[in-house]
């Protein structure tokens, strides 16, 4: 089966001849893998769950992150995690782990005035 | 202040959204730039030539913007479309440098008052007034060949730009120094690819194989000069191509030979063509594309 996929051979308006292979059926995707985006704009932060994308490689999403979730900014930094790797808490034991405790009130640090310069609390 | 979110870093470290196509706004792109014409440059000279230049980001951006809703996957049309934005914008300031020094041809005469003299240039110029080489005017292919004609037309085109910051005409020297950034970054990308596709399964070292075949005898006028050129080559605002020539194939080897493809024969010079406004039925076909709705919806919003 031929896969010739072409910016050039589809409908309408674009140009089709001898050299642009005609669109034939598209394949089925193998798909590349889905990577999470972790962007930090500034030092001192701490990187931040953006989104995630699809990419061949870690290199390659690195470098589309840079595209999709920046405005090619060469001073933000990334990380990308294959979105398989991420190993998450189950919805079902949501009681255990996140019931908020709240007679315990010395989880929460309610008790401290933060004052009004000090960034990102 | 401080930042609540990373978008909001990520904004205010940027603080530059002249790459965006919304919210630059659409007033004349060289407010503020110092327009006059170096001393001893003819304006005529200095026209085509920026329309030579516009020309080549004009039609190379609307090849790259053909893969939209086509691309192998979402991630990399959202990248061949910015690339393609970063040209139009290029475009649009050597378009109407041209404009300026009154290279406007049959076009003005054609496009209505309220339509700007760039878009007069882009939309209502007839092929044989475009000055692009036939580099980015062949047809985009598959993307093996997408990705080679991208890798040399961008290598061509920094090397170009890297030099032309240095030119004497205030306008060439800031387009250039603005491009630099983008064609980096361009040049970097279809080096990636050729990288992956080369090294990569049977099928796509084939098929990035054809697309270096396909793409090198393109190169034949790259390096070849037009009066145009050599004129203001000596007057200090444009670059001999011929200069170029070294820089580019070095590069190009270097990614090939990485990417286990063999480099195509290099092609005889040959005198130009496209930039003489010698242009084949590709240019014109895609043309009819680019053109069909400002002609026919003069000025037309939605």
């Amino acid at each position: 089966m031929s896969t010739d996929v072409t910016a050039g051979g589809g409908h309408g308006a674009v140009p089709t001849g001898p050299d642009v292979p005609v669109r034939t059926p598209v394949p089925p995707r193998r798909g590349w893998p889905l990577y999470e985006v972790f962007l930090r704009g500034k030092r001192g932060l701490n990187h931040v769950h953006v989104g995630s994308l699809h990419a061949p490689d870690a290199e390659m999403a690195v470098h589309a992150a840079r595209d999709l979730y920046t405005r090619r900014n060469e001073g933000v930094s990334i990380w990308v995690v294959r979105s398989a790797d991420v190993t998450a808490s189950s919805p079902d034991e949501k009681d255990p782990l996140f019931a908020p405790s709240g007679d315990k009130v010395y989880r929460h640090p309610t008790f401290y005035e933060i004052p009004d310069d000090v960034p990102h609390i | 202040m401080h930042e609540e979110t990373v978008y909001d870093a990520l904004t205010a470290a940027h603080g530059d959204d002249a790459r965006w196509a919304f919210g630059t706004g659409f007033d004349d792109p060289l407010a503020g730039v110092d327009t006059t014409v170096p001393e001893g440059v003819h304006p005529a000279d200095l026209g085509a030539y920026c329309l030579m230049l516009g020309d080549d980001a004009l039609v190379l951006s609307q090849r790259l913007t053909e893969w939209v809703t086509r691309g192998p996957e979402l991630e990399e049309e959202v990248a061949l479309a910015n690339i393609g934005l970063d040209l139009l914008g290029q475009a649009r300031l050597l378009l109407a440098r041209a404009a300026s020094v009154g290279a406007l041809g049959r076009s003005r005469g054609r496009a209505t008052a309220s339509i700007p003299d760039e878009d007069a240039l882009a939309y209502f110029r007839d092929p044989d007034e475009f000055r692009c080489t036939g580099l980015v005017a062949a047809p985009g292919g598959d993307f093996g060949r997408t990705v080679v004609r991208l890798l040399v037309a961008s290598t061509w085109r920094l090397a170009l730009f890297v030099r032309l910051r240095d030119s004497r005409d205030p306008v060439l020297a800031a387009v250039a120094a603005k491009g630099v950034a983008e064609l980096t970054y361009h040049r970097e990308h279809a080096a990636r690819w050729v990288l992956r596709l080369g090294d990569g399964t049977p099928r796509s070292h084939r098929r990035a194989q054809a697309g270096a075949d396909g793409v090198w005898p393109l190169l034949a006028d790259a390096f070849t000069a037009t009066d145009v050129e050599r004129r203001l080559t000596s007057a200090g605002v444009a670059v001999h191509p011929g200069e170029l020539r070294q820089e580019v194939e070095g590069v190009l080897v270097h990614v090939l030979e990485q990417a286990t493809l063999a480099v195509p024969p290099w092609p005889e010079d040959t005198a130009p063509s496209g930039r003489e406004g010698q242009q084949g039925p590709e240019l014109v076909a895609l043309l009819r594309t680019l053109q069909s709705l400002a002609r026919e919806h003069p000025a037309g919003t939605w």
